[in-house]
């Protein structure tokens, strides 16, 4: 059987689309030249850089207390951030889902879902330090505890598990509602008690999701860099010890080699994540609950869950509201009223403030409308199109979901500071804003990509298929048929694009060059010299920023959205 | 709708797909060659997988196929896209575009061919008219009912005047009641358009009520290829006669023949039956017996025993044992009848020339 005729015809049919074939070439030129490159060139460099080829380098960085060091600092936080997490999200996605809750309990767990969205992902290392640090709010001045240390490993397990619990809850709750509800009530109905049916039923069913949602925080975990940089002190990680190796030592071969290693330690977790987990995730948990679930009225079970949780969430929140706070504190852990404006003017008047802001603003804004159309594109060509370079562009787009920040940064200096394979083609865009720009789109493509595809797979194929039908070509089945089909879908992807952009740090601050001040890389400035005022300043602005985006996102959703539409019937 | 009619011609089309599961090739359609004239109402019936869709959507152009060629009149259009292809099709879910309303889905494709607004406006309502649509050119298509949806897809599909309009099962997703009266509708329209029609379906009643020729699929291969008459009565091989209708089977060993009759020896009895061309005696033949083709008597058949007599309405339906063979039977309008009931014995009683010898 030759299949040889068949799929020359498709590529045939292809070609006779002169805008979809240029778009495809422009894609994998795109991803080949910005995701794969960089990582390459860091493989070449870790094994060439000194000149011959060998494990030179690695025997060299594996050589370094240091490094070793941080190697085994990195997985300790990474693996006890991940349970943690994990435990924290579970529970409070069960009581979300499971017990029926007063509003105010309500609105506590929607704040504390939507915060971590809106925030740079470092501030609660700022709050953390503010209020449980040597002049802590809490510590110094509640308790009277002076030499309190928060800074190193306990530090970076607080502030990272805060940060990214929310994450896991959100996931859990999703595949909590999946479970049919009926299999719990059979259980109680043969007389299991309702410990037993969470143990016996409800666990196990969970336990790929729950496996899922450590390895998700796992990664994230190992890629931060902010957090372990500002809370860190001496506690080096991964991600800190290769900025450190660039920034500080000026080993660019040697960073290359350990950004490989950290390269290959996400890989395969992302790895085992992507293809055995979630696969197993959704093979346990598929249909839809049959009906409502009987919410535990049970006052012994449901007051001291309620109270736990909504002491945990205020407690996130506080350590959030404590930013905006410590902006308007005279002199942190001295003087604290009254409340002052000063910092804010000291941001604009002394610290170039306005151009911090309007050069972050103005790149994630050039970069937000790029990702949410790329990242549509690729998932309309993975979700319906078939052609050969398919596979490439959704595995170098899903590659991207894998790489650290930090990695990707070391890459593209490597890749770009002597132009291509240093041969100074291409050495215009390094320096320029161009490059940030670049990366921007880079860090917030999988997760536009990963949106666009489940919101295509619920779009009838045939709905397409009958527009090409009717005559008309790629580009105009997008354009009239595809985009406003997932608008909504197109709309958050841009704004989460823009707040991605604008509180992205670990590739940009590698990258960033005087000429262009960053709000981020501004924070982290003066959260190391110990400015947290300043910082918190810089903080909330930025925090008011992504939120208006937000704001306007939903408004705008709910006047020109699609599902308006849909729901006239 | 002064278009010059085409039909449609399949060349040793051939479509291989790998299965998922063990991954290896197999063949959807094989070596199929079919010629479907000008004007005419042509069915694509077979099980599910037989391969009709994936001939359906070669034909439309999602699909290419991986030998033949297929000629839309006489032109080859193995390379085209299916913008580029002179066919509509109607989709199995409607495939509406949900953004637009009724106006603009039928206009879609009009627009796309650049005709006037002034034409397009004329078009589209005249379809509209055609498809008892009028006055709904506002509605969102959500607003629809399931049977309204459809006529709108068929309206979208008609108003750019394709040269064949293909049909993707497209009735399956609406109630028994409302297939009916979109069949004869659907029937209605093609006549009076005059267009080559292409009907993907598994539902035999639909593919009898609307068709010209019927074309049965069955494992990627063409089983029969003719009118509906000549699919019900003369059936080339078992699969057809138990696809199309009920059908008892009776095998038998050829004993003699004369005058265009041929005697079977059907479970030790002589049976009558009409002669085909190559028959031999002492070979066994298969005889196709439609269940309403036959009737119950004291005597004059082929003895048998009932063994289920059911009342039904409309008629009598018994299960009757010829030796070692289940015969089912139809009974029709039973009402003066004799009932035979379980056990009895009794004859099995038909005209020769009403069954058929595969």
């Amino acid at each position: 059987m030759a299949r040889g005729q068949g799929a020359a015809l498709d590529r045939k049919k292809l070609m006779a689309d002169p805008i979809m074939v240029t778009t495809i070439v422009v894609l994998i030129t795109f991803l080949t030249l910005f995701i794969l490159y960089p990582l390459a060139i860091l493989l070449v460099d870790s094994f060439v850089g000194d000149g011959s080829f060998g494990f030179s380098i690695f025997k060299r960085i594996f050589a370094m207390p240091s490094f070793t060091r941080a190697i085994t600092n990195t997985l300790k936080v990474g693996f006890l951030v991940g349970i943690l997490s994990a435990l924290i999200g579970l529970l409070f996605a069960y009581v979300e889902v499971y017990v029926r809750l007063n509003r105010f309990a309500g609105g506590l767990f929607k704040v504390v879902s939507m915060l971590p969205v809106v925030s740079p992902p470092f501030v609660l290392s700022l709050s953390m330090i503010m209020l449980f640090g040597k002049a802590g709010l809490i510590t110094r001045f509640l308790l009277g505890i002076y030499d309190n240390s928060v800074y190193g490993f306990w530090g970076i397990v607080i502030v990272q598990t805060l940060t990214f619990f929310p994450v896991c809850y959100m996931m859990l709750k999703g595949l909590l509602k999946n479970i049919d509800p009926s299999l719990e009530e059979a259980a109680r109905d043969m007389g299991a008690s309702r410990w037993k049916v969470f143990t016996s039923v409800t666990l196990p069913l969970m336990l790929p999701g729950l496996g899922n949602a450590f390895l998700v925080t796992f990664i994230e975990s190992i890629a931060d860099f902010a957090n372990p940089m500002i809370i860190g002190g001496s506690y080096d990680t991964l991600a800190t010890t290769i900025y450190l190796q660039i920034t500080g030592a000026y080993d660019k071969a040697g960073a290359a080699a350990m950004a490989v290693v950290l390269l290959c330690i996400t890989l395969v977790m992302f790895a085992v994540q992507k293809y055995y987990l979630e696969a197993k995730t959704a093979a346990t948990l598929t249909g839809k609950a049959s009906r409502a679930r009987m919410l535990i009225e049970d006052r012994s079970v449901k007051i001291p869950l309620t109270i736990l949780c909504s002491l945990g969430a205020l407690f996130v929140i506080l350590m959030y509201i404590c930013v905006p706070i410590g902006a308007c504190f005279p002199t942190w852990g001295y003087k604290f009223f009254p409340l002052t404006g000063k910092w804010f003017k000291q941001v604009f008047v002394r610290y170039h403030g306005l151009k911090a802001f309007k050069d972050s603003f103005v790149l994630s804004l050039i970069a937000s409308p790029i990702t949410a159309l790329l990242s549509m594109i690729i998932s309309y060509l993975v979700v319906k199109r078939k052609f050969k370079a398919k596979g490439f562009i959704e595995a170098v787009s899903m590659l991207a979901m894998a790489v650290p920040g930090t990695v990707l940064g070391v890459g593209y200096i490597r890749g770009f500071s002597g132009g291509l394979f240093h041969t100074g083609v291409l050495q215009g865009i390094y320096g320029t804003g161009l490059i940030l720009i670049i990366v921007f789109v880079v860090r917030s493509l999988p997760t536009g990509t990963r949106s666009g595809i489940s919101a295509l797979r619920q779009i009838d194929k045939s709905i397409e298929e009958s527009a090409y039908d009717m005559g008309a070509d790629s580009l105009k089945v997008f354009m009239t048929v595809t985009l406003p089909l997932i608008k909504d879908s197109f709309l958050s992807g841009l704004v989460t694009a823009f707040v991605r952009s604008i509180t992205a740090i670990s590739a940009i601050i590698l990258l960033v060059t005087p000429s262009f001040l960053l709000i981020t890389v501004q924070i982290n400035e003066f959260a190391e010299k110990g400015a947290f005022s300043l910082a918190c300043a810089f903080a909330t602005i930025l925090i008011v920023i992504t939120y208006g985006a937000v704001l306007l996102m939903n408004l705008f959703i709910k006047h020109f959205g699609t599902s308006r539409s849909n729901k006239e019937d | 709708m002064e278009k010059v009619k085409k039909g449609v011609r399949l060349d040793h089309i051939s479509k291989i797909y790998q299965d998922p599961k063990t991954g290896k090739d197999f063949y959807a359609v094989k070596n199929t060659s079919l010629t479907i004239e000008p004007g005419s109402f042509v069915t694509l019936l077979g099980p599910s997988g037989c391969g009709k869709t994936t001939t359906l959507r070669m034909i439309a152009g999602f699909e290419s196929p991986d030998e033949g060629e297929i000629y839309l009149g006489d032109e080859p259009i193995n390379e085209l896209t299916p913008n580029k292809r002179d066919t509509a099709m109607v989709f199995q879910s409607y495939a509406l575009l949900p953004h637009y309303n009724v106006f603009d889905n039928v206009a879609y494709g009009l627009k796309l061919r650049k005709v006037p607004k002034d034409e397009i406006r004329e078009r589209v309502t005249k379809i509209l008219e055609l498809v008892e649509l009028g006055g709904m050119e506002g509605r969102m298509t959500n607003q629809l009912s399931g049977g309204q949806q459809q006529r709108v897809a068929l309206a979208r599909a008609l108003v750019i005047e394709p040269s064949v309009l293909l049909f993707d099962e497209p009735l399956s997703n609406l109630d028994a009641k409302l297939r009916v009266t979109m069949r004869t509708e659907i029937r209605r329209i093609q006549q009076e358009v005059g267009i080559t029609a292409i009907y993907v379906t598994h539902d035999q009643s639909e593919a009898m009520a609307l068709s010209d020729q019927i074309i049965i699929m069955n494992k990627g291969v063409v089983a029969q290829m003719g009118t509906p008459q000549e699919i019900y009565y003369h059936p080339v091989d078992k699969f057809v006669a138990d696809f199309i209708g009920e059908a008892n089977f009776l095998r038998g060993t050829m004993t003699g023949s004369e005058a265009g009759y041929i005697t079977l020896n059907v479970e030790g009895n002589p049976l009558r039956v009409p002669a085909r061309d190559g028959v031999e005696i002492g070979k066994e033949y298969t005889v196709v017996l439609r269940p309403e083709a036959a009737t119950l008597a004291d005597e004059g058949g082929l003895p048998c025993r009932v063994v289920l007599s059911c009342f039904m309405g409309s008629y009598q339906n018994y299960h009757v044992m010829v030796g070692d063979t289940l015969v089912k039977l139809e009974e029709h309008n039973p009402k003066n009848k004799r009932i035979y009931r379980v056990g009895e014995t009794c004859s099995l009683v038909f005209d020769p020339d009403s069954v058929h010898v595969l």
